[in-house]
């Protein structure tokens, strides 16, 4: 019950007849607005304290579900051993236990199947049968029963890898954790003895001990950074983990031989609790990371699907898009997106080609029409030859052009790096003078000016910088990720928060990319018309249905394709179609309804503005960006979207080239521009971009070149993510110069050879508790938009 | 001092068990799917 209350279609449903609380379709009785009393008291209760714009919240995070779309499971079936088959898949719908309880309780009564198994972390159904790998579709159609979207999840190697790695780090965190932990314990003992409380041999057995415990702990838990500065070095480059290596590994030689000869000061502690809190800093970046990639691998395995290939003999088989040739016939259902680039070898029909080329209104294609892949079919099946594979087709080429894009990004260095270049080498020129100085100057032996020098690379070993900037960017993530944004680059957030200038593709990011009757038109006109028009899956057709509040398809009803539906003497489609003389191009897409002994009525439709789309434009106005509409779309519809928003500047009927050179244009004039875009024709130019942001509707490779990808009908997360970007960046700065105050202060202390290991102590735990805390003031206050 | 002898080996001893015990519930997966987990222990499956 609860997963298929959670997963109805909310907003596509026609709003009078789904239960005002939980979505449920309506039966019977349609004069109330809910199916049950429970659901009429929760909706009194939550009115009564205010409470309203819940539901507000509910639609927006439903608002993007996308559609079933039929998958041949059996395709991404791994036989395991003897006819035992495995199966990954994602499931969407998946929001609480009780699902996971439904999933796996319906699955284990099936005695073939030996695991079924939910991970409600990762929405994620692990699921082994006996049997063939032909039953996967018995059993995924179960779950698909149930209300749930199962789709299938190829766990890619890398993703294996990322996992692998931060398990890596988590058991460094343990093993430099224990070791701290324990170090620590002797040497608060010593210290405490200093005053002569603890003899000699005591201190110096104390002292083998820390030895004993930290040294094993450091060689393992060290391990991520030195391979990390072996590798920097390799290339000839300095990272922050050279000094952190160099610091680290000294500390370590420099007290082995201090116990050696039983002196005083042993820095066993500094050095495993520096790897301690660096490893904490490490492990969280990686996972907030992770985690970000893991949300858009799911968004991803969503959009994928298998193509229906017809056979030489005439059979239809699914097929997965990967294995698809040159020269496959494609059947393409009505509501299919085509998987390859081709050519219409049968059947006429209208094509969306919004996430191809921007272009608001479907294109009607006959035999010979060239297709390509992405194009949704809107009308009545069609066969298509497919022409290209590989690096031929036009996802292909844009890809090639995404790549080139990046490659010029690619020279944009983290601030974090940039300080660390900088800051390495005055480290360890510091600490070399320190010790040079010592034995020439100060007349010390040079195990003594050795512990000095050690002193000084452990009080600047970069503990609060190397914690300055992650921290602030975990935070950050977090706090993103909670609103329905999701970073995928490292960078991203740095290069947001450098942005003047914002430019905005029009359909399907400033609009919805679906469109909307408009205009007032008598009721029960618009019954009748809604009632042929739910035979067909044209979005204009659905836009009236929609409009009409839901219409019982009417029948006898006849499609023609590209021109309009027949039904009886009543037409509805096309000007031509319905005899009627084309009126002039208004920016508006129409359609017409022409009923015998009635004038023909115009329907207008318009591809609506997101709804804060001007709130967005003015609050951005606000930041002092500068706001341009760069779109692929017909110059009217560009015109009318970027009035009604408030955006001065547009651009229509740009090529996906024309968008990357107008990109370079504003680039050579010195803007740092941020593109907001979700057709795969802005992808080059999300990749081109400063910094680049897509809706989560958009093409696979779109999201795979944007920085950042935001959920949801609202575009606040646009400001959202400035927000953040911009007190991120203020958060580093202040964390950045914290940090190298205290190493103002703290340097001299440590040349002059006055740092003892209490003192190092002191001082690195609290320079790090000062920049997490400054940190945490990022953290939200109040989590806006819910993520799905 | 004899103390010491019994107390900083029960000390490690102690520490040494709950880092075994941390790595074997890494291995064991028990950090997977935290959020499941927590719902799991409210099945009441015969």
């Amino acid at each position: 019950m609860k997963g298929s209350t959670l997963i109805a279609p909310v907003l596509s449903a026609p709003a009078n007849s789904v239960c005002a609380h939980c979505g449920e379709t309506l039966r019977g009785a349609s004069q109330t607005r809910f199916c049950c009393s429970g659901c009429a008291s929760a909706y009194a209760i939550i009115g009564a304290a205010g409470l309203g714009s819940f539901y507000h919240r509910l639609e927006q995070s439903r608002a993007h579900r996308p559609e079933p779309i039929e998958t041949d499971y059996a395709g991404h079936v791994r036989s395991r051993g003897r006819d035992e088959c495995e199966l990954d898949l994602l499931v969407d719908g998946l929001d609480c236990a009780a699902c996971v309880w439904l999933i796996e309780s319906l699955l284990a009564r099936n005695q073939a199947i030996i695991k079924a198994r939910v991970n409600l972390s990762t929405r994620r159904l692990a699921l082994r049968w006996r049997g063939p790998a032909s039953d996967a579709n018995a059993h995924v159609g179960l779950v698909a029963a149930l209300g749930f979207r199962p789709v299938p999840y190829d766990a890619t190697a890398a993703a294996a890898g990322e996992d692998r790695e931060v398990r890596a780090l988590l058991r460094c965190v343990a093993v430099a954790g224990f070791a701290a932990a324990n170090v620590m314990l002797l040497s608060v003992a010593i210290w405490s003895g200093h005053d002569g409380s603890m003899g000699d041999a005591t201190r110096t057995l104390f002292h083998w001990l820390s030895a004993a415990i930290a040294l094993p702990a450091v060689a393992y838990a060290g391990r991520p950074f030195f391979a990390s500065a072996v590798s920097a070095l390799k290339a000839g480059r300095t990272n922050m983990d050279v000094p952190i290596s160099i610091g680290v590994t000294l500390a370590c030689v420099v007290s082995l031989h201090e116990a050696w000869i039983g002196g005083r000061h042993a820095y066993f502690d500094s050095a495993i609790t520096l790897l301690f809190f660096l490893l904490i800093g490490r492990t969280l970046d990686r996972r907030a990371r992770g985690r970000a990639r893991d949300a858009v691998r799911s968004l991803l395995a969503l959009t994928k699907s298998s193509a229906r290939v017809i056979d030489a003999d005439g059979t239809i088989a699914s097929r997965r898009t990967e294995t698809l040739a040159p020269g496959d016939l494609l059947l393409v259902a009505a509501g299919e997106r085509l998987a390859a680039d081709g050519v219409v070898s049968e059947g006429r029909s209208a094509l969306d080609a919004a996430l191809v080329s921007g272009e608001s209104l479907p294109q009607s294609v006959e035999p010979g029409t060239p297709v390509f892949a992405g194009m949704v079919n809107l009308g009545a099946p069609i066969r298509v030859r497919v022409t290209a594979c590989g690096d031929r087709t036009l996802l292909a080429q844009i890809v090639r052009l995404v790549e080139a894009a990046e490659h010029g990004r690619s020279r944009f260095v983290a601030l974090a790096d940039r300080v660390a270049r900088a800051y390495a080498p005055v480290v360890h020129i510091t600490a070399l003078l320190t010790f040079i100085g010592w034995t020439l100057l100060g007349d010390l032996a040079w195990d003594r000016a050795l512990l000095i020098a050690t002193s000084v690379l452990i009080i600047t070993c970069p503990c609060a910088l190397a914690l300055a900037v992650p921290v602030v960017q975990v935070v950050a993530s977090t706090r993103l990720l909670r609103s329905g944004v999701l970073l995928l680059s490292p960078t991203a957030l740095e290069r947001f928060a450098e942005i003047d200038y914002v430019v905005l593709d029009k359909t399907g990011t400033l609009t919805l990319g679906r469109p909307d009757l408009v205009g007032v038109v008598p009721a029960e006109t618009l019954q009748r018309a809604a009632a042929i028009a739910a035979n067909s899956r044209h979005p204009l057709a659905r836009a009236l249905v929609r409009a009409a509040g839901g219409a019982a398809p009417a029948a006898g009803v006849v499609e023609h394709a590209g021109r309009g539906l027949e039904c009886g003497t009543a037409r509805l489609g096309s000007a031509a179609f319905c005899d009627v003389e084309a009126t002039a191009e208004d920016g508006y897409s129409e359609l017409w309804f022409a009923e015998p002994g009635q004038s023909p009525v115009r329907f207008v439709f318009t591809d609506r503005l997101r709804p804060d789309a001007a709130a967005t434009v003015s609050a951005l106005r606000d930041f002092g960006l500068t706001i341009e509409v760069l779109s692929g779309d017909r110059a009217t519809a560009v015109a009318q979207a970027a009035r009604d928003c408030g955006v001065a500047q547009c651009q229509a009927e740009a090529t996906p080239t024309g968008k990357v050179t107008r990109l370079a244009d504003l680039e050579a004039e010195g803007r740092r521009v941020l593109m907001v875009g979700d057709g795969l024709n802005d992808a080059p130019a999300l990749a081109a971009a400063h910094a680049s942001i897509s809706p989560s509707s958009a093409a696979e490779a779109t999201q795979n070149a944007a920085d950042a990808v935001f959920q949801g009908d609202a575009l606040h997360a646009l400001t959202e993510t400035l927000v953040v970007a911009r007190q991120a960046a203020r958060l580093a700065g202040q964390n950045l110069i914290l940090a190298l105050l205290y190493n103002l202060c703290a340097v001299p202390l440590a040349i002059a050879g006055e740092v003892t290991p209490l003192i190092a102590a002191i001082a690195m735990s609290s320079s790090s508790l000062l920049v997490i805390g400054n940190a945490l003031r990022l953290s939200p206050g109040r989590p806006r938009a819910p993520v799905t | 001092m004899d103390s010491l002898l019994i107390l900083v080996p029960a000390a490690l001893l102690l520490g040494l068990t709950a880092l075994a015990a941390f790595l074997w519930a890494l291995r064991n997966g028990q950090y997977d799917d935290p959020a499941g987990a927590a719902g799991r222990i409210l099945f009441d499956d015969d």
